[in-house]
């Protein structure tokens, strides 16, 4: 009788407590995605009224009329340049850090542009990019190499965004893996030692089974991330030359607020989320042969 | 004990391996002021090229320090936009949505852990599931959403679905009040106390390490935000930092020496506040795994 009593009473209390958070999960995101789905099955400008054209928006993205395929290609293209780099370097870095002396100090540095805004990561880089004056192809003359025009050139304007992103979320992934290595016990190194284990074995049998958790983390969320580029290609390039840098969120930036096919740009997102979910899924199902999560 | 071991095995180390340790030494320095370098260089070369008068700008090999030292460009890009009204514009925003959310993110979380209610488990497991969704897929509706409520060009798009609604604070404030102990809540509760004595004066203070975590993540993504400014701002008075700065680049796109000390003045405030925060900030971001 009390538990009844007490638990109604927690119910007014939890009702108090929940209220702005639950109505803006309401407002701001489950009838928003319903909107989304239901949206992707009209045709509208925002303005005038809606017309049903059921799946048709559907068709006409995968038969290429709205540069779909282009626009997943790139986003493919810069994710295989930009994840294996990012997560390798960081993982390296990190090792080689957490055995030196002034950790905190390499720590702050790596990690300063995470702080920086996109937008002016992006000035600096468009600058440093410049085919004729940039420091990179300055750099790149004293080694006897003759840059190309990095931002204008179709073949060279994916790695020149993917190089920016490793260098932006460096520090990131180096901070998580550095937390992670914490974690690993110094007395299975000194054990290996002992029995004789150089540098290069401990890392492969020791350092890289026992991380695998974070690798798997980072993995997951850069995934996520670079499916999701946008500012680099809009402030740096604005999508091209030639939509060689077209990114699946450029595509919906630019049908929704561009071309103002609200439908359309609300079945590409749709898309966009269904392969996010299918590629994390697919991750964790291969996940077991490679996870350890046992210390 | 072990570490008497360990002072043995130390001392008795013979001298080859104490100067092997040595040159490892050396090289993980090297290779670490390297990576050092790459981090920084730019931001130098923004800083260097920042203070060039135009021809400088084109010279090759280019100067590292400016002759003569340009310090006008500072003042000409601060007055070229008004980029005071875009630090107020931003502080004023990210403030608000800071100390709202934590405020209905620590409420909500309380209500989660502590409370008794049906259906709870249910509207957490909906709370996280909403973390998978990316943000394009809601970006459409919400757009149209705000049009109609004529929220178009204010504040109020950038401020409001931030304040009251982040399913991810909810999910790590909650996580931190389940570790804290129960005795102290029934202790209060025989004391009289109700559900938000118990809350403000009880489980706040003592999640201040999360709230904290959630607190500077929240500030970092909602001031470098730029879809949101990008989509909702049309009228550079109501411009925020990274917006105004876009702004900037449309103007002065082949004038690098005002866009690069528009760039430093957009930068160099925030790398500030960070070296003296960073220990809070990079230890927030290990403890949680998030991103800002």
């Amino acid at each position: 009788m009390d538990e009844i009593r007490k638990s109604t009473r927690d119910g007014a209390w939890a009702a108090l407590f929940l209220a702005p958070q639950v109505i803006g999960l309401i407002v701001f995101s489950i009838g928003p995605i319903i909107a989304a789905i239901v949206l992707s099955l009209f045709q509208w400008d925002a303005i005038g009224t809606p017309l049903f054209i059921g799946f048709q928006n559907f068709v006409d993205i995968f038969s290429g009329g709205s540069d779909f395929w282009i626009a997943l290609k790139n986003t493919l293209y810069y994710s295989v340049l930009t994840i294996p780099v990012a997560i390798i370097l960081a993982l390296v870095l990190a090792v080689l850090l957490n055995n030196v002396k002034g950790k905190m100090i390499y720590r702050t540095i790596y990690f300063m542009p995470q702080v920086t805004s996109s937008v002016a990561v992006c000035m600096i880089w468009l600058w440093m990019y410049n085919g004729d004056f940039g420091l990179i192809n300055q750099l790149l003359s004293y080694v006897g190499i003759k840059g190309p025009q990095w931002l204008t050139d179709t073949r060279w304007v994916m790695p020149a965004i993917a190089i920016l992103s490793i260098w932006w979320g460096l520090g990131y992934n180096m901070t998580i893996f550095l937390a992670g290595l914490q974690g690993i016990p110094r007395s299975y190194y000194e054990a290996a030692t002992i029995d004789g284990a150089n540098a290069m074995q401990q890392f492969r049998h020791i350092t890289l089974p026992l991380i695998s958790p974070t690798t798997f983390f980072l993995t997951i969320m850069a995934v996520i991330s670079s499916f999701q580029v946008f500012d680099q290609a809009y402030i740096m390039t604005g999508g091209g030359p030639a939509k060689a840098s077209t990114t699946l969120v450029y595509l919906v930036w630019n049908t929704a607020f561009q071309e103002f096919y609200m439908g359309r740009a609300s079945a590409i997102a749709l898309m966009l989320f269904v392969m996010i979910l299918i590629v994390t899924l697919i991750q964790f199902k291969f996940s077991d042969r490679w996870v350890n999560y046992e210390i | 004990m072990a570490r008497d071991e360990d002072m043995v095995l130390k001392s008795a180390a013979p001298r080859s391996v104490k100067a092997s340790h040595i040159i490892s030494q050396i090289i993980l320095h090297t290779i670490l002021i390297l990576g050092s370098a790459a981090m920084i260089i730019p931001f130098l070369w923004m800083i260097s090229t920042s203070l060039k008068d135009f021809g400088q700008v084109f010279i090759i090999p280019p100067k590292w320090i400016p002759d003569p030292i340009m310090w006008s460009n500072y003042p000409n890009a601060w007055n070229a936009l008004p980029f005071g009204n875009a630090y107020l514009n931003s502080i004023k925003i990210a403030v608000i949505v800071v100390t709202v959310q934590l405020l209905t993110a620590s409420m909500a979380a309380y209500a989660f852990s502590k409370l008794k209610f049906k259906g709870r488990e249910v509207l957490f497991t909906i709370f996280l599931a909403t973390m998978m969704i990316p943000g394009q897929v809601t970006m459409i509706p919400t757009f149209i959403l705000m049009k109609y409520l004529g929220w178009i060009d204010t504040h109020l798009p950038l401020i409001v679905p931030g304040a009251l609604f982040s399913a991810f604070g909810v999910f790590l404030l909650r996580q931190f009040m389940m570790s804290l102990p129960k005795e102290l809540d029934e202790a209060a509760i025989m004391d009289g106390a109700n559900h938000w004595t118990i809350y403000w004066r009880i489980s706040l203070p003592l999640i201040v390490p999360a709230m904290t975590a959630l607190g500077i993540f929240t500030f970092m993504g909602t001031w470098n935000n730029f879809m949101g400014p990008l989509i909702y701002l049309n009228t550079p008075e109501k411009f925020t930092v990274p917006m105004l700065l876009n702004q900037f680049k449309g103007q002065y796109i082949t004038d690098w020496t005002l866009m690069m000390a528009a760039s430093a003045i957009a930068i160099i405030p925030v790398l500030i506040i960070y070296l003296i925060g960073q220990r809070y900030i990079i230890e927030g971001i290990a403890l949680t795994g998030m991103k800002a």
